[in-house]
Order: C-alpha cells, then structure tokens, then sequence
C-alpha cells in the first residue's frame, strides 16, 4: 500500500515536472515568434533626423518625414503664440498649456508629430474651427497649438523629443 | 455517417475503403439526406465554396508576378495588368472575387437570420460560419493594402490605429503590428504572408462548418425538424448538385459582369495613386463590405467607445442563438419577428450607405439612430419578441401541406388552421 502510493507521487512529480518544463520550453520558443514582429535593428536606426529650419517664414510650416511619420515644423506668429495662450484649460478636452508644448524662448517653435491622434490620419494645415489644423478622415479639429478641440481625437498630437542643434538646425528623436 | 454501410462494388475500392475510407466518405456526401423544400438562398453555400477556390487559385498565381515590397508592390501590380499574360484578368478575378465573396456571404447570414438556421442545434455551425466571416474581413483588409496605394496605405493605417484605443498597451501592439513606427514596408510585408495563410485557415473552418452541418442536416424554409431520410428528404446528388450548379451559373453571370464591364466600380480611383505617408486623401473609405461597420464606428464621438461598439456589432452575432428566446425557427411563421427582421435589413443597409457619406450633418444623425437600432434588434427585439410573440401554426412535416394542396410554405398555415 505505502509502497503504491509512493509510486503516484513520483509519477505526479514528473508528470508537474514535465508540464512545467515544457511550459517554460513552450514559451521560450514562442517569445522569439511573436518578437520578431517588432521593429527592426534597421528601423530602430532611423531614429532621428536633423531638418534645416532656417528658410522657413514664420506663419509657415513645413512637413518632414521621422520614422515613416510626417512632422509638422511650424513657426508661429506673435498673434498664433497669443491666440494659444489666450485659451482657458478649462475648454480644452486634453488640457496642456502651449508653453509646455514648446522650448522655452523658442516659442514660436511648434514642432509636433503631424498623426490625428484618433485614428492616424496626417490634418490638413490652416483648416477647421480653430484656426490651426483640421483631419479629414473623422472630423478632428486642432487648435493653433496642436491641442484637440473638437472632434473623435482623444488626446493633442504628440510632441516628439526634439532639440535645437543650433538656431537653424533641430534633431528629431 | 451514413445511415447504411457503405461497401465499394470493386476489390481495389474495397481493399482502399478499408485502408482510408475516403470512398465512404463520397457516398455519405452523395447520398446525403437534403430537405426537398430547399429554395435558392440555400444554394450560396456551394457559391461560397466556388469563390474560396476562385481566390485561392487566382491568389496563388497572383503571388507568382506580385513584390511585397513598398518600393516595387504598386509597379509590380501594374506589372501585373499591362505585361503579365492574362494578368489584367487574373487580377480582376480576384479583386472583383472578394467582393462577390462578401455579397455571397451576405446572402448566406441573412437566410440564416430570416429562417432562424442559427438556432438549436446549429449554433456550431453558426459560429464557426462567424469566425469564416471575421477570417474573410482579415483578409479581405489585407488583400486591399497589397497594391499599397493611397487608399491601401491608408485604409491599412486607420485599421492598425484601431488597436491603438486599447487602454495601456495599445502603442506597443500598434507597432508590433506595423513592424516599424509607422504603417511601412515590414507591415506590408507581414500582411502579404498573413493574407497568403488566412484562406487556408478558411478552407479548414469550411471543412468543419460542413462537417458540423452534417450532424443535424440543413434546416429548411419551413424550420421543423424532420426525419431522415424520409418522404421529406432528397438525396444530395444529382437533386441538390443540380440545383447548386445552375445557381452557380447565374451568380458567375454577375460576377463576370463586373470583371468584363467594370472591374473597377467596386474599388476606389485613390488607390491608382501610389502610397504617400504625408498625405492623406481627403476621404478614406473602406470597402463596401466593411461599410455599416465604419458607419458604427464613425458613429461614436470617443475612440474607444467607437471601436468597442464597432467590434461589439460583429461579436453580439456569436451570442445570437442564445439572444433568440423563439422556440419556432423559420420567420414564415413569426408574423412579428418578420417586420423587424426587414427593418434590420433596411438598417444595416443604410448604416452602409452613410458609412460612405462623409461623417457629418444629417448622415452623423442617421448613423446614430442605426447603430442604436442595429444593438437594440439583437439586444430587446430578438429576446422579448420570442417571449411576446404569438406564432402562426407549424406543419408537421414538409410534405403535409404539399400533400393537401398548399404549394407555398405560407399556405400551409391555412391549411393547417381548419385542420
């Protein structure tokens, strides 16, 4: 009798030691499987982009390309930087104040990641009611500042890492 | 399976039989008891089967000539219709072919609903039948991103964002399905080995949708149970086979329609326009097929809230059996249900038509008022109008009301009232 039940208890444990193991086996192999999708050493590599900003005239922006995504670059008026400023929070749906999506004393500086942070559509420049950008695809209105305003979007667009190089250069990521 | 046992007349088929009994498995499959009363929207089932091999066949050779790659994948289709022999119909075939796909399938879910075919003790049937559906809109969306034109590009960017209203992880799986950080070669890459896969994992669920349909046998206009075999039934071949092949015939007459008159009418002109990541085109729309679910989508005024209701519309289907308090299966004899059931029709049609309407003004209004009614049908009319509803009698068998001079199904209610 102890003798049979000694017998059930080696085999439960290696029937747990097996289960186990091949568990920890199972998931080691799929791990690589599922990670491979992943960006890549190559995509990783384009991390970031330096983009010349000296011809552009302030009223006016430019789009580049940073990681297969459009960024705008813009520079603001003084009347665009007071326009954004002049907005209560409490009308904002994502509240973000405009000096905190700037460098300090490069406010005319607006440098954002141009993807409608609903559903990944590029806005359209100078478009919708708030006198900044406007998606097409589901009706997103930004203000001069990028912050959402109306519309399906949840959040402003982003503001990438970024930084001066010097007065006429930015690095992006 | 079969009712009887099944022995091969030759000592080669015998000896085989015996071995792998595939022969067997033939004469189940000729023989096998069919509802005499079956009417034309039961033949889609065979047209379905038709379009699964037509898309493999012209996907496979489009494969041969085609370069997933985002640099070469939009000349290498041009490729395909200006040098490669026959290309321009191959490619046409199968475009065209998804499309006639989703109508074929359309039909088949909406017999299933008016005749109640997802009901006890189908709901098997059903719901593999609904994981083909979810398997074909897969590959379906990433079929239209391998030509990588704009509306590829970015129909492909407006899905893939989709996940990104995931609470938490929904960056990390956006751009573990992109491969990148934006929708980009890799992505395009990876959809082209998903979109070769998915019909194979079709083929295999539409095994097992036979198989399970098999078990119970069809259900039929009338919705009763019946005998089998017995003076209700037919055997599958040659009575069904007949009448599934001149079926057929008339649907590939419309197909080959839009392949030889206007294979483009269905798609979108953008998507002539190779992919731009800086550009968006002014309006984005989906396939037609995906239409009353965009509508949905577009609908709700929060992301998240607007793809949960979006994936709610096609999940709510799974649950449906079980939504459905009727004890009677068939709509000819639901007087109530009926209405409402062409009332959903009509909604989900129209949910189609505004999802290609710009998403403002009296179309946001109409989308709305649909999705509220799309979610109520399922939700309180299908359970409270079972409970509620007062149904017309049932015959006992099919042939009771043909044997006492009603041809019609809807007939056989009076002949079954003076009884």
């Amino acid at each position: 009798m102890s003798k049979e039940e000694k017998k059930v208890n080696r085999r439960d444990f290696l029937f747990t030691a097996s289960y186990t193991i091949g568990a920890v086996g199972v998931g080691a192999v799929i791990w690589p499987m599922i990670d491979q999708m992943n960006p890549d050493k190559a995509q990783q590599a384009l991390a970031t982009t330096e983009v010349d900003i000296s011809t552009i005239e302030p009223g006016k922006s430019i789009t580049v390309l940073w990681r297969g995504k459009p960024i705008f670059i813009k520079k603001r008026t003084s009347e665009e930087i007071a326009e954004a400023r002049a907005v209560k929070l409490d009308d904002l749906p994502d509240p973000q104040k405009d000096e905190d999506r700037v460098k300090d004393g490069k406010d005319e500086w607006l440098v954002m990641l141009g993807v409608c942070t609903h559903l990944g559509c590029v806005p359209l420049k100078d478009k919708g009611d708030f006198n900044g950008w406007f998606c097409p695809c589901h009706g997103s209105h930004y203000d001069v500042s990028g912050r959402i305003r109306k519309g399906p979007a949840p959040t402003n667009m982003e503001i990438p890492k970024f930084e001066f190089v010097d007065s006429n250069t930015i690095k992006i990521g | 399976m079969s009712e009887h046992e099944y022995v091969p007349k030759s000592k080669a088929g015998k000896w085989f039989n015996d071995r792998l009994p595939l022969l067997t498995l033939g004469a189940h499959l000729t023989d096998y008891p069919t509802p005499k009363n079956l009417n034309y929207w039961w033949t889609f089932g065979g047209i379905l089967t038709f379009c699964l091999i037509t898309q493999i066949v012209t996907g496979i050779v489009l494969a041969m000539h085609y370069v997933a790659h985002a640099d070469l994948a939009f000349a290498s289709v041009e490729h395909i219709m200006r040098d490669v022999n026959y290309g321009w119909l191959i490619r046409y075939i199968h475009s065209n072919g998804a499309s006639m796909f989703f109508l074929a399938v359309y039909i088949h879910i909406f017999r299933s609903l008016f005749y109640g075919s997802y009901k006890s003790p189908r709901e098997v049937i059903w719901i593999i039948g609904l994981m083909i559906y979810l398997l074909m809109m897969a590959a379906a969306f990433m079929g239209y991103v391998l030509p990588w034109g704009q509306m590829s590009f970015w129909g492909a960017t407006v899905i893939t964002n989709l996940f990104s209203a995931i609470p938490l992880v929904g960056d990390s799986i956006t751009t573990w399905l992109w491969g990148a950080y934006s929708v980009d070669n890799p992505t395009l890459n990876r959809f082209f080995s998903l979109h070769y896969l998915i019909p194979f994992l079709i083929l295999g669920l539409v095994v097992l949708h036979i198989w399970a349909l098999h078990v119970p046998g069809n259900n039929n206009p009338v919705g009763i149970d019946i005998k089998k075999p017995s003076k209700d039934t037919v055997p599958f071949h040659p009575y069904i086979t007949i009448k599934d092949a001149f079926a057929l015939l008339v649907f590939m007459i419309v197909f080959a329609g839009f392949v030889f008159f206007t294979p483009n009418v269905l798609g979108h002109s953008d998507n002539y326009i190779p992919a731009n990541p800086l550009v968006t085109p002014a309006h984005i729309v989906p396939e037609w097929y995906l239409l009353p679910f965009y509508a949905i989508l577009r609908s709700v005024p929060d992301k998240l809230g607007g793809v949960i209701l979006m994936f709610g519309a096609i999940f709510i289907l799974f649950v449906l059996p079980w939504l459905d308090t009727s004890k009677v299966r068939s709509a000819v004899f639901r007087p109530i249900y009926r209405q409402f059931y062409w009332i959903f029709v009509l909604d989900v049609l129209m949910l189609g038509y505004v999802g290609a309407m710009p998403a403002e003004g009296i179309y946001l209004v109409l989308a709305r008022a649909g999705t509220i009614y799309y979610f109520a049908h399922f939700i309180i009319v299908m359970p409270v109008v079972g409970l509620l509803e007062k149904t017309d009698p049932v015959p006992l068998s099919i042939s009771d009301p043909v044997l006492t001079g009603g041809a019609e199904p809807s007939l056989a209610r009076k002949v079954n009232d003076k009884v």
